[in-house]
């Protein structure tokens, strides 16, 4: 047994005995976000992936002394060689340097289209939300109608009036896009436009714009980028589609939607032809998907603890 | 809910009436005509004939109306590229086709989608779960036509023909020829699937009202059927209505791998073809297909979630 | 008086991924049929868990119930339980009622449904005869125009309805405990009142013995015969509703009778309320829990946990200030928690 001592019984009080609690490191919101990113492996595998993937789209057509156009006719349909690493198309052309210059194309489409999306619906929700009434009332009508059309009949539309090609399918992404996240944007400044710092900012007379800018925005950045995260990869999607029916990039330009259609038409025979610009579409989809499942796990505060 | 209704509708005429009037001005305005590109030898007179069976010897605006008006006879317009053949005959031949593949895909894609999901949810952290997460990461990173193309090389001469349809249009007749593609088409929607209802089963799960169940000792069977699974099922239906303009997209490739003789290629080919009769059919009807799978999603997601039903709104 | 149930020594965990979170350390108490226990503790005690754990309700992973501990009901351990055993249990022997009445009812089922429900299992009635059954539980808990309400949603009744389906579900078939866990901390004062009055007129009426949980002292003082005062996962006090209201016997008690809102106060500094927050249960402190917030913390109250005194046949508690070395202090809140 313990021995007790006599001494031991005078009141000390509790004066600075919670102080250890209160000592806590103060993380911010986006060192506790990639702090979480960066304990998910699989998220982070993702990313290192998806640079060495972009970092090839730029530098891979000039490892190899060949152009995408350039043909070898009488090397047409070879396998994988020394020379020629991923072989050769139909027309003779080389399939690494073609896969790189493609992958270009797939993840420019993916990125810019996004990003246009991004701010397109950042700021028509932020407006809508943030007018409210009458005019949030009519610029959600709008989005409404605009949701019920399906891109790819404005793609069609497009790529007839305009050409076919790049621009047009950026064009008709961006146009059924943005939707999306007009409605969460929207959402969101509804609800934090209650909330008590905008109110001040508000009586201290701060114009509209600036609310929306400085307070607002940051605000929903988190579910902004977790969203573009997830657009991206459809956006890739969507193209390779496009492309493979004929209504996407037209050649001498390509993309790794047009090479796996063009690969399709020879899979019997050169499996190859199909197998890379495949492989490449869904290694990036693959990662582009992890990574933005990570993000959101890190980014969302609804599942903050 | 019949107000609500009546508001999905509303909106649903004035979608439709954007797409059409969109349509319909973006390929009138276009430079060149459809008669000049397709009858470029005939002699004038006959291209202005020709052009006066069209109609298109009218101002714009007149052709506008007439064509709402026929539209609302349901009548389409007749094919360009193949003089005499009606829209609405062309469709009603080529769409069976692709309806059945789609419908087929949509089903296929929901109860497998769904059960992978609810065990995958039952059985977290067990090689099951690991199994459903690997075929729900192949399935979004992976393009239909990829799964398509790797079926036909690698399925060949097995049970289920690679290409191909049942010619006659009987729902079970032929139904081998069907299986490979609504395959290949639905494995995209079974990944979304299993994704959402695992984690809509998860969520469920943990909520208090399953709680009160098991504390008023209702069995695990009943739990998991009257309470859990309809519960986790309503958000499912929210991604329903992507997921069928999904599948409408993927029919275009799907049927081209395969051979099928269905309005998707129809309308590929139509549009490399500038046949503007049938585009301007096919974009209406396929609009007007999506927007009324939209508009059913709704409705069944009011009939199941009682706070719908009720209040019309979405919380 | 026949026992109905005795907790022994009741340890339960929660493995997460910091460590183990000791939610429960070593719990006891009984309860006798006819009678009301009230367990009383600020947020994160531990009642919650402990009345999951006497509904069997701890999922397993990540919970865990340490050896060692014994739940008996009528004498019997339920953590022996058969899976029929614990079907014929829940619901129908023993029925609880959750701290959120927002988020305890099935939002997809109908009320009535969910009433009748626990009367289909347990009574073996039909689903009409369990519905009329439910139209009448609703009458019984004053909810007007019971039959077209029966055939409503959740989200159509407002939290005081919502509260009160909640109690026409857990004592749909008579059980023999109701644990009621914190039912009133989600409404407004006014409905609090009345669900507390309609508990404690359906006790009388039916005779359930009940566990009411609340952090709540004011809440309990006219409806409990005896009571518990837990915190950080463990019994500090215990004793009958006179004892604790005009003789409280430990420094947390004091703090929590101090914390009670009065009614006859107008002055908003009455209200005093605890300094700083409870320990960490994943590694709880060697001494007396409550050291870090006591004002009477001793040296050895840092060091050795403090034993339990009995103060009479039904009074204890487990506080250092009642060792014969222990300077004699004042209780510091007068009879009844006036200051
Ligand atoms: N599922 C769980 N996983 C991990 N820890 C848990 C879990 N459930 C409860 N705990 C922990 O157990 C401790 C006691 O929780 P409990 O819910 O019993 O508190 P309470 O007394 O009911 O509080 P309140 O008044 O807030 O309801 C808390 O520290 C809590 O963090
Ligand atoms: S044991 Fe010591 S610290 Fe704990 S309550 Fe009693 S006096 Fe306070
Ligand atoms: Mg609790």
């Amino acid at each position: 047994m313990l021995e007790l001592n006599k001494e031991k019984f005078q009141i000390l009080g509790c004066e600075g005995q919670n102080a250890d609690a209160i000592m806590r490191p103060n993380i911010t919101y986006w060192q506790d976000a990639w702090r979480r990113l960066k304990m998910n492996k699989v998220a982070m595998f993702s990313m290192y992936l998806l640079l060495v993937i972009i970092l090839m789209c730029i530098v891979g057509p000039y490892l190899r002394p060949y152009g995408f156009e350039e043909q070898f006719i009488e090397l047409a349909n070879t396998p994988p060689t020394k020379e020629h690493w991923f072989g050769l198309d139909q027309l003779g052309r080389d399939i690494f340097v073609r896969l790189w210059k493609g992958g270009r194309v797939s993840i420019a489409i993916g990125l810019i289209a996004t990003f246009i999306c991004t701010v397109v619906g950042a700021l028509y929700g932020g407006i809508s939300g943030y007018l409210g009434g009458l005019v949030d009332d009519v610029m959600m009508r709008i989005v409404e109608v605009i949701v019920g059309i399906p891109y790819l009949i404005v793609v069609i539309l497009i790529s007839i009036v305009f050409e076919k090609g790049l621009f047009s399918l950026i064009l008709a992404l961006v146009l059924t896009g943005w939707t999306g996240i007009a409605r969460i944007v929207r959402g969101q400044i509804l609800q934090l436009k209650e909330s008590e710092y905008v109110l001040a900012a508000q009586a201290l007379g701060a114009d509209p714009a600036r609310i929306i800018i400085k307070h607002l925005i940051p605000n929903t950045i988190g579910i902004i980028i977790v969203y573009m995260s997830l657009n991206i990869p459809s956006y890739i999607f969507a193209e390779a589609f496009l492309s493979f029916i004929g209504l996407g990039v037209q050649p001498p330009n390509t993309s790794w939607g047009a090479m796996a259609a063009f690969g399709q038409q020879n899979m019997d025979f050169y499996p190859y032809q199909l197998i890379f610009p495949a492989a490449a579409i869904s290694l990036t989809m693959l990662a582009f998907n992890l990574l933005g499942d990570g993000l959101r796990d890190a980014l969302d505060p609804r599942l903050r603890q | 809910m019949t107000r609500y209704l009546l508001r999905r509708i509303g909106y649903m005429v004035l979608t439709m009436w954007v797409i059409i009037t969109a349509t319909f001005f973006l390929m009138n305005t276009l430079p060149g005509d459809p008669i000049r590109n397709k009858a470029k030898q005939l002699p004038p007179q006959i291209q202005q004939n020709l052009r006066k069976r069209y109609g298109l010897d009218k101002p714009v605006h007149i052709r506008y109306l007439i064509y709402l008006k026929n539209l609302l006879h349901g009548d389409l317009g007749e094919s360009i590229e193949f003089p005499g053949e009606t829209a609405n005959n062309i469709i009603k031949e080529k769409f069976p086709a692709s309806a059945r593949l789609g419908l087929q895909a949509v089903f296929f894609g929901l109860i497998i989608g769904l059960i992978l999901g609810i065990l995958a949810a039952f059985y977290k952290n067990t090689w099951i779960d690991y199994l459903v997460i690997f075929i729900a990461l192949v399935g979004v990173s992976v393009p239909s036509f990829v799964v398509a193309a790797l079926i036909q090389k690698y399925l060949a001469g097995g049970f289920f023909p690679i290409v191909g349809w049942p010619s006659e249009n009987v729902w079970f007749s032929g139904w081998r020829y069907t299986v490979l593609p609504t395959f290949a088409l639905s494995l995209g929607s079974i990944a979304i699937y299993s994704r959402y209802m695992k984690s809509s089963v998860l969520d469920v799960i943990n909520q208090d009202y399953i709680m009160t169940a098991r504390a008023k000792g209702v069995p695990n069977v009943q739990i998991v059927w009257k309470h859990i699974l309809r519960n986790a099922i309503l958000p499912i239906i929210t991604i329903l209505g992507p997921q069928i303009a999904g599948i409408i997209t993927g029919t275009f490739v799907i049927e081209r791998i395969f051979a099928i003789p269905g309005l998707g290629e129809y309308y590929v080919a139509s549009i490399n073809a500038r046949d503007y009769t049938m585009i301007m059919a096919t974009t209406v009807f396929f609009a007007f297909l999506f927007i009324l799978s939209l508009l059913i999603v709704d409705i069944l997601y009011g009939v199941i979630d009682p706070r719908i039903r009720v209040t019309g709104e979405k919380r | 008086m026949e026992r109905l149930l005795e907790v022994r020594n009741l340890r339960v965990s929660y493995h997460t991924y910091a460590g183990e979170v000791q939610s429960v350390r070593g719990v006891s108490f009984t309860l006798d049929k006819g009678e009301s226990l009230a367990i009383v503790g600020e947020s994160g005690c531990g009642k919650t868990v402990t009345s999951k754990a006497i509904m069997g309700l701890i999922q397993t992973p990540p919970g865990e119930i340490k050896k060692g501990s014994e739940i008996l009901f009528q004498g019997k351990n339920i953590l022996e339980f058969s899976k029929k055993e614990w079907q014929q249990y829940r619901g129908a022997e023993v029925s609880m009622i959750f701290q959120d009445p927002m988020t305890s009812l099935n939002p997809t089922m109908k009320v009535g449904l969910q009433i009748a429900e626990s009367l289909m299992i347990h009574r073996g009635m039909s689903k009409k005869e369990a519905f009329k059954e439910a139209v009448k539980m609703l009458e019984m808990v004053n909810i007007p125009n019971a039959e077209s309400r029966a055939n409503q949603y959740p989200h159509q009744f407002s939290g005081g309805m919502r509260q009160r389906a909640m109690i026409a579900i857990a004592l749909a078939c008579n059980p023999k405990i109701l644990i009621a866990d914190e039912p009133t901390t989600a409404l407004d004062v006014t409905i609090q009142a009345q669900i507390i009055d309609l508990m404690k007129e359906l006790q009388k009426k039916l005779g359930t013995s009940i566990i009411l949980i609340t952090h709540d002292l004011g809440v309990v003082a006219d409806i409990a015969q005896k009571l518990i005062v837990m915190y950080a996962g463990q019994i500090v006090e215990r004793g009958n509703a006179e004892e604790l209201f005009y003789n409280p016997q430990h420094p947390y008690t004091w703090a929590l009778l101090r914390a009670v809102p009065r009614l006859d106060s107008e002055k908003k500094e009455d209200l005093i309320s605890i300094q700083g927050t409870p320990p960490d249960l994943i590694a709880p402190p060697k001494g007396c829990p409550f050291a870090s917030r006591c004002q009477y913390r001793m040296q050895i109250c840092d060091e050795v946990p403090p034993p339990v005194t009995k103060i009479s046949e039904t009074h204890e508690a487990a506080c250092w200030l009642h060792h014969e070395y222990a300077p004699k202090v004042d209780i510091p809140v007068g009879r009844g928690g006036v200051l």
